[in-house]
């Protein structure tokens, strides 16, 4: 029975009594505790269920590498899946629930799955859901999905915000432990910039809970006098609940510091993202103790050792009354004298070596706790926690030669430093044959952009497992770092009292002889169900790789990464494959290190500034009508203005009608808008553009392509001529920007010394088209200039007034109306709108949006970048070729034109089609041709690429290619639907309405 | 020219820091070499200043001159102003290679005030502030879209483009709220 001890605790703040529940049952903590402190001190010893078997789960570690303990906190949009018990702080009011069980924790039917275990075996679901191939998708991996999962998804929107934050260093210390202090200390004294970093609430990591003594003090009270030191210095940060996740080229880190996970809804944003440039890195990240293999050791009531001591120095928590120690080193030793100076028994010591004469064991024995050498644990008692242990001798087969009863095991096969974040961006490492792990090897480091390291690894994350080492190897660590950011270390290390350690000996299966029943019992992975007979199974199966094997078998690829199982499993594969560990080797170490909320890495973008919505000056007005709004690129434009009780085909229909026989008013300020200037503009834009805009007359407008090098065409708008050295060369919406670029990248890189100067004016100017037969009328009432066919004809631009405004009007068209677009500046927009509508609303003024755009547009043939082109169409595909000049000695996209299949006259070209029975024809048809190709599917001789019922000629038509283009006009197609069968269109030509262009030239 | 509005009307949000959209300002790009006759002219005449040296801005009174790139110029100055400007540009820079252009109108304009105004930023920018000169003009990101910045009394003027101006704000705002300052 887990309990809270009398005495005891030195985080907890007893005086400050929290309430919480878990499954909606009623507990209490203490300020300072753990969720996993404050379960455990309410007898909570069951608190979840595992993926695949559903065994009983209990807390076995005490930090990160937690794998058993996940819990759903909060609730509503303050819920969150798979959250550690052993990172979550206790607050007041916190709500727990724990996860994969059905109908309930204490009793799962999920777990028949316990007894079929040896049905499901590794890679069970490979093997078994293999055929046949359509039952994949629809009958297995639905039922897998239902039946898996830890934590359900949050269903409402997160309750918190985030936020991100760019930090800079000379010298970023991960990790808040007495290394890391020590490290520091050093660079701190040394001037330089230093950020530290610790992941839980408090300073010094385990040097209090292992009784260390520093400096000839109680750990607690140096590592109290170190951050004092830290923190009256200017340049050293110190942020606690901030964990290093992950290291990345050039000194970036990412830490997660979790402002407000215990404080929830005080206001603060929930997490904040670090995103650091660090000038060097030192890791002090410390270590995991791993478990040992016996059977059995799931059991709720195993735990580690140095788990089970942080629990009753840390938070006066014993996980029993009787505890039985299990260990192939010293270090677990502390544990049991631990327990014993807080009252409790230990009933025995099982040290699976054979001599066993250090200084700590013989002060266990000094306390009268027995050492049973060379003795194995051969299985645990117990189901939902822990009664007893059956010990035999670790050299044996598993013949139990004693039963001990017991409530709780404290458990510990060594140490491994965490070397992740060392490991993260290319850092090697080496294995220590005495200490039995990887550590980081220092010869061969994660590089910077100088080829120099850029991460150095002290203290036990470099291996140096005891204090006095531990001290010791971060001074020295840090002055490399210092020096390697240019600064220079001063200062000395701390020296903690020394207290040695005899070696520890390797024990991967405990005893070393277990049978297959034992090793069926001995779980590697406690949260995926991995045990050592299944890594066994897929190394008998051909699984040599470590990486292959992790994916077949599972291991290590649950939420906690398998910190506690890694090493544990590719010491059973090296085993089984009769290699040596380090040519076995470890799977991959990526980033995160520990799991990061994806509100973190969202930051600020979700919601209004989710992504940038870029708007008009006219945008506000737009909304007050309610119009449709839809995205080009990032703005937003007026699909349609619906009126009240029509939809949004009613209301298009109407827009064009009204446009077509009163007047229609567009934003058109989207528009691009790019002003090129120079004594060699006029060259410049003969190189871009397929047709002459050198020759253009000041006043005058020209319409004109643009190409890649390849010969597609890539842009269209209408170039005006300002003055002898400036033109403005409208792109399309999407185009600004890239346009823009694009001038750019040939003027610095290819044509830098042409004199041009270019700018991109898109914003400075709102535009609108006033369009239809009363076009000329509303501009005249406003007044100013003189507007008349006569001054101001087809395609030229004058500047003037118009009522108050300054304004620059062009004469151009891309409805087939009378019609001209005015630009004013951006400031002026909305009241320049605005008083057009006033003006205009007796000659029937009325906004029109992007759809009716497009159909009158179509209506004329006019054609549309990225309706009729797709990066694959050239201009000649189009009957552009008038746009085309063949005088031109070259241009973007002239070589690429004659290239002999783009000049072939086999290439699907540009038509209109009506369809025979008025229907519009559906938007991605295909034209049918006759036969299969070779891969058996329907030939085809074109596609349609814009179609549109026309409320003009009330009908459907379309735009399309198809082979032989315009020769084909008066033939009838078919093209294919969706639905299945075909609809037959007649060829005709692509300009439906006023193919004389009289309308727009009154 | 009574007509002229700022993009936001001049929005404000207080937080642990004030954010205003000021404005209209007046903006006039100008491109050419530094090494053109009559450019340092130009710009005294201009906004008063001299010619900024690279990634500098020069401010005098409500006027200033930043350095944008190698051959570009951003010339601030009160919004009626940049007529005239643009023709003593035009008259100092008569017969070289530049491009001189009003946008105003293109920008919308931020102050950022108040003791941890560098915070409100330091979320958004991969900006080292403490890097960062004092008549240094930066550009940089705020979070997804280009911005400019640089000291100015007690915080900072940042420029962004004005179909944006929302959004940035929308960022200021977020990163400026009463909780979120870092202590």
């Amino acid at each position: 029975m887990s309990t809270r001890l009398q005495k005891g605790g030195r985080l907890i703040d007893r005086s400050a009594a929290l309430e919480f529940s878990f499954n909606g049952k009623r507990l209490r903590g203490y300020q300072g505790d753990t969720l996993a402190s404050a379960l455990l001190a309410n007898d909570q010893m069951l608190v979840g269920r595992s993926f695949k078997y559903h065994r009983p789960r209990g807390i076995v570690a005490a930090g990160p590498e937690e794998p058993n303990a996940l819990v759903g906190l909060g609730k509503g949009g303050r819920f969150e899946p798979n959250q550690r018990v052993t990172t979550t702080e206790l607050f007041e009011g916190l709500e727990a629930e724990s996860q994969n069980h059905w109908p309930s924790l204490e009793y799962d039917v999920g777990v028949v799955n316990n007894s079929l275990a040896r049905f499901l075996p590794g890679g069970f679901y490979y093997k078994t859901f293999m055929y046949p191939r359509a039952a994949w998708k629809h009958l297995f991996e639905p039922i897998i999905r239902a039946s898996a999962g830890l934590g359900k998804a949050p269903r409402e929107k997160d309750a918190d915000r985030y936020e991100q934050l760019y930090a800079f260093c000379d010298l970023l210390v991960v990790g808040g432990g007495i290394a890391g202090l020590q490290a520091a200390l050093i660079a701190g004294a040394s001037g330089a910039k230093v950020i530290v970093l610790e992941q839980t609430a408090f300073w010094g990591g385990r040097a209090p809970v292992d009784g260390d003594v520093i400096d000839g003090k109680p750990a607690a009270l140096w590592i109290n006098t170190a951050v004092q030191a830290l923190e009256a210095m200017e340049n050293v940060t110190l942020r606690l609940r901030c964990a290093g996740v992950g290291v990345y080229d050039h000194g970036y880190v990412l830490a997660d510091e979790k402002v407000a996970d215990h404080t929830p809804g005080d206001g603060r944003p929930k997490h904040r993202l670090w995103r650091i440039r660090a000038g060097q890195i030192v890791t002090a990240t410390g270590a995991i103790e791993r478990p040992l293999s016996f059977a059995g050791n799931d059991i709720p009531g195993v735990m580690l050792a140095g788990a089970l001591r942080e629990y009753v120095v840390n938070f006066a928590v014993s996980a029993g009354d009787r505890t039985v120690v299990v260990t192939n080193n010293d270090d677990a030793y502390r544990t049991a004298i631990a327990l014993v100076e807080a009252g409790l028994v230990v009933a025995a010591v099982v040290d699976a070596r054979v001599t066993v004469t250090g200084a700590l064991p013989e002060r266990a024995r000094a306390l009268g706790i027995r050492v049973a050498t060379g003795t194995a644990v051969v299985k645990v008692k117990g189901g939902k926690r822990v009664t007893g242990v059956q010990l035999g001798a670790q050299a044996g087969e598993g013949a139990v030669l004693e039963e001990i009863a017991c409530d709780a095991v404290a458990m510990s096969g060594g140490w491994s430093p965490v070397v992740h974040l060392w490991s993260h961006c290319g850092g090697k490492l080496n294995w220590d044959v005495d200490q039995q792990h990887f550590r980081p090897d220092a010869t061969r480091p994660p590089t910077g952009a100088d080829g120099a390291a850029m991460v150095v690894a002290v203290g036990a994350a470099n291996g140096a497992m005891t204090a006095a080492e531990a001290l010791a190897d971060a001074a020295k660590g840090a002055g490399i770092a210092v020096k390697a950011a240019g600064f220079k270390a001063s200062g000395k290390a701390a020296v903690a009292e020394a207290v040695a350690e005899a070696r520890m000996e390797p024990v991967w299966v405990m005893p070393q002889g277990a049978g297959p029943n034992l090793r069926a019992k001995m779980w590697l992975d406690y949260q995926n169900d991995v045990k050592v007979s299944d890594v066994q199974l897929a190394a008998r199966e051909g699984y040599e790789s470590v990486e292959h094997t992790k994916r077949y078998t599972t291991l290590g690829m649950a939420t906690d990464q398998g910190k506690l199982s890694n090493i544990n499993g590719l010491a059973v594969l090296a085993h089984a494959l009769n290699e040596d560990i380090p040519r076995v080797g470890t799977t991959t170490f990526r980033p995160p290190y520990v799991p990061v909320t994806l509100g973190a890495l969202a930051g600020e973008s979700r919601g209004d500034i989710f992504q940038p919505l870029r708007r008009t000056p006219m945008h506000s007005w737009h909304e007050k009508m309610q119009a449709y709004m839809e995205p080009v690129g990032l703005w937003r434009r007026p699909y349609c203005f619906p009126r009240a009780g029509e939809n949004h085909e009613q209301a298009v229909h109407r827009e064009v009608n009204n446009t077509r026989t009163a007047l229609g008013l567009l934003d058109a300020s989207t528009l691009g808008k790019i002003i090129v200037k120079g004594p060699d503009a006029g060259k410049f834009l003969d190189m871009l553009y397929t047709g002459v805009m050198s020759s253009l007359p000041v006043g005058k407008c020209r319409y004109g392509l643009m190409c890649s090098e390849q010969g597609f065409l890539s842009d269209d708008g209408v170039v005006a001529r300002i003055d002898e050295e400036t033109w403005l060369c409208h792109t399309t919406s999407g185009g600004a920007d890239r346009i823009h670029a694009w001038m750019e990248d040939w003027l610095q890189c290819e044509w830098w010394d042409w004199q041009v100067y270019t700018a991109n004016i898109t914003e400075q100017l709102a535009q609108v088209a006033v369009v239809g037969p009363n076009a000329r009328k509303l501009l005249e009432k406003l007044g100013g200039m003189d507007v008349s066919k006569e001054t101001l004809p087809f395609m030229a631009w004058a500047d003037g007034t118009l009522g108050e405004f300054d304004v620059r009007v062009y004469r151009i068209s891309f409805s087939g109306e009378l019609s001209y677009e005015i630009a004013v500046p951006a400031s002026q927009g909305l009241a320049f709108w605005e008083a057009l509508h006033k003006a205009g609303a007796e000659l029937g003024a009325m906004p029109y949006g992007t759809e009716a755009l497009h159909i009158m547009r179509a209506e004329k043939g006019f054609i549309m970048i990225g309706d009729e082109t797709d990066g694959t169409v050239i201009p000649q595909d189009l009957n552009l070729g008038w746009a085309i000049s063949k005088k031109k000695a070259d241009f973007l996209g002239k070589r690429g034109q004659e290239r002999v299949y783009l000049a072939s006259p086999e290439r699907w070209k540009l038509a209109g089609f009506e369809t025979l029975d008025s229907s519009v024809v559906p938007d991605g048809s295909y034209i049918v041709a006759a036969g299969k190709n070779a891969n058996g599917q329907g030939n085809t001789q074109g596609r349609v690429t814009s179609t549109y019922y026309s409320p003009t000629l009330k009908r459907g038509i379309a735009m399309g290619l198809i082979h032989g283009g315009l020769n084909r006009i008066g033939d009838i197609v078919e093209f294919n639907t969706v639905t299945g069968g075909t609809v037959k269109a007649r060829v005709v030509d692509p300009v439906f309405y006023d193919k004389d262009g009289e309308k727009q030239n009154v | 020219m009574s007509n002229a509005v700022s993009a936001l009307g001049n929005a404000s949000f207080d937080g642990f820091a004030k954010i205003r959209e000021i404005g209209p300002v007046g903006m006039i790009s100008l491109r050419a070499k530094p090494e053109v006759k009559g450019l340092a002219k130009a710009i005294k005449a201009a906004v008063g200043t001299g010619l900024p040296a690279q990634r500098q801005i020069e401010i005098s009174g409500d006027k200033a001159a930043g350095w944008m790139s190698p051959d570009e110029y951003l010339l601030i100055l009160p919004y009626a102003e940049t007529a005239a400007a643009m023709a003593a540009i035009d008259k100092a820079l008569k017969g070289e290679h530049y491009l001189a252009v009003v946008v105003s109108d293109a920008r919308a304009v931020f102050h950022v005030e108040g003791a941890k105004a560098d915070q409100v930023i330091a979320k958004l920018s991969p900006v080292d502030f403490a890097k960062m000169g004092a008549n240094e003009l930066r550009r940089t990101r705020a979070a997804q879209v280009a911005v400019a910045f640089w000291r100015e009394g007690d915080g900072y003027t940042l420029v962004c483009f004005r179909s944006v101006a929302s959004y940035v704000l929308g960022l200021l705002s977020h990163s400026a709220m009463v909780g979120s300052e870092i202590k």
